[in-house]
């Protein structure tokens, strides 16, 4: 135990100190977790479908878990279930194999719902494209919010596109 | 690499092919496929992949290939088959080859002949039946209003077993893939797998790019192994031109997959420390992790080194600064990663739950094939770096990191292992580095080459064999990923354990579902 104890008090928080390019990450964490705050009131909760990726962008998601994104300090949980989500998150072209759980997890989601599209596949369908085994970009298979796009996008920049999302819909509710 | 032995041994006619890793390739007949097998298997060799192409536009016909690995390097054998021929069934002395052959079909209409299992693997129903994308009479852009079939899963009876179906969609932030377990209580008796759900056609996607332009596609087969498919891709094709890359290409290449693989082992170790409950190993590892996928970015311009490796060698370069900056790093890591481990140890908790989880004896590995890194854990001592000492590992002397308990713990070990020794590995590269270019002027491929690239990834080793047409432009490439021997292996793993521990298990190994759907 006290080795646990000596790692966290040798670690400490990595965003009090972090290098040049989290500075402004910082300020801007501030004023996501704000802005999540004034517009949902509550937290965020999203769930992940990769509907056919290569996995680099569940690598990004991933990532927004670590301590210097901490994304569930601002508020925003990954779920297990669409049934408990506000928002979908979507990776990869969508495979025709993957056309069904995907609309099937969409239709799970509780109505107001947000699609998210992450990654330059689920933006255009990416290198990969149409064929007999892809559907191409997700927006051809369910309603699309927010594109971001990058190959994969870095974490900072999915952040972003959960963020525009939900500022979206709340300014489309007339707030 | 001594053909001649090879030519005498197994009475065919071998040929060498020039590229990364020792390889030949000779032209078999259907009555020597099996024999063959035998043959390799007797001798402790491993089946590494099987597939197939059209090559009706270069006079031939439907050619299928395997890759062995035998104790020379790499040997890939060739059968041509004619219209409506089957082929013999490979299954029943490396049972890896089952799911393959099933894949066989499913993309290119080739049958096994008398296969035990011929339900179909990639093909869930929505695409026809008679519809194989990689015959040549198929473009691949073409659309069907069919549907998704059930799969025949193979029932478990018995007092109080009843099924647990999960996926594709699975809970968190994984890819998609069905498992169905038969449990008794809590008790897993059996589970199968499912997959091919992430399948989006790049084989077919290959067919008719040119050389420098299909790297792009190698480099998103499998996004937490991109640096490997490129580089295994690039050596196929480098292979093909005879093209010969600088040395310090080379000596960046094994840089770039070094960094790779230590990124993917921090990111899996602190995914089991949580998988276990404990939470800080996740926090810990993934502050790491990020700390080294940042120095990525900066240097290279991308978190995860893709598009990076072309062929020819290497994009980008690296100055003394550069390499200074990532030494240090390495001496950061290194200091990290030996407190972190010293908590993993000494955790009770921790251990109590790695240790027998998902076990895999040595010889049931060997049995099923299982490789890389999961291989290593369960004694299979392979390790491309290692046996077959390609450039510029000849010069780096790789220790193998091994163990024979063969579970969870175990993995852990390797993993743990593997990431002090790619350190040293990177010290000695920065070290050692030769100056000079990074990359050379790639020719225009030659008409119906072959050529085969044999890199070893943190997950495994990653194959890519490419044929060209009589334009010098893609025929057929071929990537695989280990994840093909140890999906199967998975499922004896589980046998016996309870299904909370699954998540642990099945991250122990983390296998690609796009590496393999392809």
């Amino acid at each position: 135990m006290w080795q646990i104890l000596r790692q966290i008090a040798r670690s400490g928080l990595p965003t009090e100190a972090p290098p040049k390019a989290t500075d402004d990450w910082y300020t801007e964490r501030e004023r996501i977790q704000s802005e999540i705050l004034d517009i949902l009131g509550q937290a965020l909760c999203i769930r992940v479908v990769d509907a056919g990726s290569c996995n680099a962008c569940e690598l990004e998601i991933h990532a927004l878990n670590n301590p210097y994104y901490n994304i569930e300090g601002l508020g925003i949980k990954i779920v297990a279930s669409p049934r408990h989500a506000d928002l979908l998150l979507v990776t990869g072209p969508v495979t025709k194999n993957m056309e069904e759980a995907l609309k099937l997890a969409y239709d799970a989601v509780p109505d107001p719902k947000l699609v998210v599209a992450i990654g330059e596949c689920a933006c255009t369908g990416g290198v990969f494209g149409e064929s007999y085994a892809s559907c191409g970009r997700v927006s051809n298979v369910i309603p699309v919010d927010i594109t971001v796009p990058g190959c994969p996008p870095p974490p900072i920049d999915i952040l972003s596109g959960i963020l525009s999302a939900v500022s979206t819909r709340s300014r489309g509710k007339g707030r | 690499m001594d053909i001649e032995a090879i030519a005498q041994r197994y009475s065919i006619p071998a040929v060498p092919l020039t590229g990364g890793a020792p390889a030949c390739v000779a032209q078999v007949a259907a009555q020597d496929w099996q024999r063959i097998a035998q043959l390799v298997c007797a001798e402790g060799g491993r089946l590494i992949s099987l597939w197939g192409a059209d090559r009706q536009s270069l006079g031939e016909r439907n050619v299928i290939s395997v890759v062995y690995c035998i104790a020379e390097g790499l040997m890939w054998l060739r059968l041509a088959l004619g219209a409506e021929e089957k082929h013999p069934d490979l299954s029943m002395v490396f049972p890896a080859a089952a799911r393959m052959q099933r894949a066989l079909f499913d993309l290119l209409g080739v049958t096994t002949d008398n296969a035990e299992d011929a339900r179909p693997w990639i093909n869930h129903g929505k695409w026809p039946k008679d519809y194989f994308p990689l015959q040549q009479r198929y473009s691949g852009q073409e659309q069907f209003n069919t549907h998704l079939e059930n799969y025949a899963f193979v029932q478990v009876g018995g007092e109080g077993v009843h099924e647990i179906a999960v996926g594709p969609i699975h809970a968190g932030i994984i890819e998609p893939g069905h498992f169905r377990f038969s449990v008794v209580g809590e008790k897993v008796l059996r589970l199968e797998q499912r997959l091919g759900y992430t399948h989006k056609g790049i084989d077919k996607l290959f067919v008719g790019r040119s050389i420098a332009d299909g790297v792009k596609l190698a480099c998103r087969v499998s996004g937490d192994s991109t640096v490997a498919y490129a580089w295994a891709y690039c050596a196929a094709a480098e292979g093909i031109g005879e093209c010969q890359i600088p040395p310090r290409a080379e000596w960046l290449r094994a840089l770039l997959l070094e960094r790779e693989r230590i990124a993917n082992h921090l990111g899996d170790l602190g995914a089991l420390g949580n998988d276990a409950g404990l939470a800080i190993g996740l926090s810990q590892f993934t502050r790491l992790k990020e700390d080294w996928v940042r120095l990525n970015q900066q240097l290279f311009g991308h978190r995860f080194l893709m598009d990076i490796v072309v062929p020819g060698g290497v994009t980008r370069d690296l100055d003394d600064a550069q390499l200074d900056s990532l030494a240090i790093q390495c001496e950061k890591m290194e200091m990290e990663a030996r407190a972190l481990r010293a908590i993993y140890d000494g955790h009770a908790g921790l251990q109590d739950r790695f240790i027998t989880a998902g076990r895999v004896l040595p010889k049931l590995a060997a049995q099923l094939g299982l490789c890389g890194l999961a291989g290593r854990a369960s004694g299979q001592t392979w390790d491309a770096r290692v046996d077959q000492r390609y450039r510029p590992y000849d010069q780096l002397e790789v220790n193998m990191a091994t163990h024979l308990n063969g579970d969870v713990a175990a993995r852990v070990t390797v993993r743990f292992d593997e990431i002090f020794e790619s350190l040293r590995l990177l010290r000695q590269i920065m070290r050692q580095i030769p100056s000079g270019p990074v990359i050379a002027p790639l020719a225009m491929a030659p008409q119906n080459g072959l050529g085969v690239g044999w890199v070893e990834g943190w997950r495994g080793a990653i194959m890519v064999a490419v044929e060209t047409n009589n334009e010098g432009a893609i025929l057929r490439c071929h990537c695989h990923d280990p994840s093909w021997q140890n999906w199967p292996v998975l499922q004896h793993a589980i046998m016996g354990n309870i299904v909370p521990d699954f998540p642990l298990i099945n991250k122990s190994f983390n296998l690609s579902y796009a590496g393999h759907d392809l």
